[in-house]
């Protein structure tokens, strides 16, 4: 999209992994700390620019998240910029609660594959606004294929679909925004996968986020002027503090790219 | 002077937290309600609006506040499609409005390149001055023109003399507009950082004339 049809800022999004109600580190489904309190990350993030953050459950019992989503409703309460609740929403239910407890939009990935119409339901229950979907694309003898079951490496899975028709489909049920997350790239903190996210954006008519790969500042640079996307989500780097977002937004607006400062 | 005593229009729709809780930030205790008694008392009124625009019609005319809203006298504030619910139609499932401002929410344009909804950060730009519209000294204070918030909405309001301010995605639009003590904001204050809570506590400031 170039700058002169809209004026919308490229958003950065910090995404959080929770478990039970804590801010956790470590790979997933394994051997993860408490790395701090969920408000107070959440603050540090909101203080330092984040556009909107995005806060993956990933406990490990589903019916432990039904019976907990106060978390969210903590968050809500202190924060005054737009927040994503991903993971383990498989019903229109499961989302009225997280959104009644004050989340913006809820994100959801294998169980829309496993049951396509979730995706149109939860846009007529809630409007397209509130729905993302996200996409786990991994590049397959030159075929950009999508996995399910992500979060834990020993379910992981083909979903039987190609990512470019996935991506289509998603957004005639009534997805909001697309959260492309390019496998072949992620954890290894070589830029984004340009490509990819180039071609799914030829065909991406609502917002587009990319994820997976970012290591240093001129990846965003690239990921935005290359590849048009609207958000570029990180963890580690920002978790580690090998990006600090004020330097980020100084870099990009330095490089002609619009963020909000 | 007593502390302002906000109700919020239950107007239908869910994540209606988001928007008690931002008010709450401000140290006031909005009642949710939609109850007349309760909404003509208030100090200031919020019409929030999550979902579509027939449906939020739909529901405040069977509470049968279509009629009563436009004539209330305190400040009132209508947010996202609480905004677009004051004009007289939506192109949204062609339904009418509220009527308190002439003109008509469209569609925004579907364009090659142009994501819809249109989500994320926008800038205001303030044209003109904008105490013609909203006869307030207290409710642009602070406010920095081209300053950034958060929008997340599909249909809009053309540019128009109710327009305070503007925001531009394939075309220009009214992010903010006003009439008397009527103020409606595209985008959501309680989503939009220091810009957000700034113009809630200008909007808790604002004291019509008719009511002192």
């Amino acid at each position: 999209m170039s700058a002169a049809m809209s004026g919308l800022a490229k958003r950065i999004i910090p995404c959080l992994d929770v478990r039970d109600g804590n801010v956790v580190k470590g790979v997933r489904f394994r051997e993860h700390r408490i790395v701090g309190d969920i408000v107070e990350l959440s603050m540090r993030y909101r203080d330092a620019g984040a556009d909107e953050l995005v806060l993956y459950d990933i406990t490990a019992s589903p019916e432990a998240r039904l019976v907990d989503v106060s978390w969210v409703e903590r968050i809500a309460r202190v924060i005054d910029i737009p927040f994503c609740v991903a993971g383990g929403i498989r019903s229109v239910e499961a989302a009225r609660r997280v959104l009644n407890s004050g989340a913006d939009k809820i994100s959801v990935n294998s169980p829309a594959i496993q049951n396509p119409q979730l995706v149109q339901e939860l846009a007529e229950a809630f409007g397209s606004q509130c729905v993302v979907v996200g996409i786990d694309s991994l590049e397959i003898d030159g075929e950009y294929m999508v996995k399910k079951m992500t979060g834990d490496p020993n379910k992981t899975a083909d979903a039987g679909l190609k990512t470019m028709d996935w991506v289509q489909q998603v957004q005639v049920l009534g997805a909001g925004e697309i959260v492309l997350n390019c496998m072949n790239q992620d954890g290894v903190r070589r830029g984004y996968d340009i490509h990819q996210l180039a071609r799914v954006r030829s065909i991406c008519h609502v917002p587009l986020i990319a994820s997976g790969g970012a290591g240093q500042m001129s990846h965003f640079q690239e990921v935005f002027k290359d590849a048009a996307v609207d958000g570029a989500l990180a963890a580690s780097v920002f978790h580690n503090q090998t990006l600090a977002i004020p330097d980020l937004k100084a870099y990009l607006t330095k490089e002609s790219i619009t963020v909000r400062v | 002077m007593n502390a302002p005593e906000v109700a919020i229009i239950d107007s239908g729709g869910a994540n209606i937290n988001s928007i008690v809780f931002a008010f709450q930030r401000l140290g006031c205790s909005p009642v949710f309600t939609q109850d007349w008694e309760q909404i003509q008392a208030a100090s200031h009124v919020v019409l929030p609006g999550v979902g579509a625009a027939k449906a939020s019609m739909n529901h405040l005319t069977q509470l049968g506040l279509t009629e009563k809203i436009p004539q209330l006298t305190q400040p009132v504030l209508g947010i996202c499609l609480g905004m677009q619910l004051l004009f007289e139609r939506s192109e949204e499932g062609n339904v009418a409005g509220l009527g308190v401002i002439p003109g008509v929410v469209g569609r925004m344009p579907k364009q090659a390149g142009l994501t819809i909804p249109h989500m994320g950060w926008n800038r205001n730009y303030f044209e003109r001055n904008p105490f013609e519209q909203v006869p307030s000294d207290t409710m642009f204070n602070g406010i920095e023109d081209r300053s950034f918030a958060y929008f997340v909405h599909s249909f809009s309001v053309p540019v128009g003399p109710w327009t305070v301010a503007k925001s531009h995605h394939g075309e220009w639009f009214s992010s903010i507009v006003g009439l008397r003590n009527f103020i409606g904001i595209q985008f959501h204050p309680e989503r939009s950082g220091e810009l957000g809570s700034q113009i809630l506590r200008n909007f808790l400031q604002w004291k019509c004339l008719s009511r002192v």
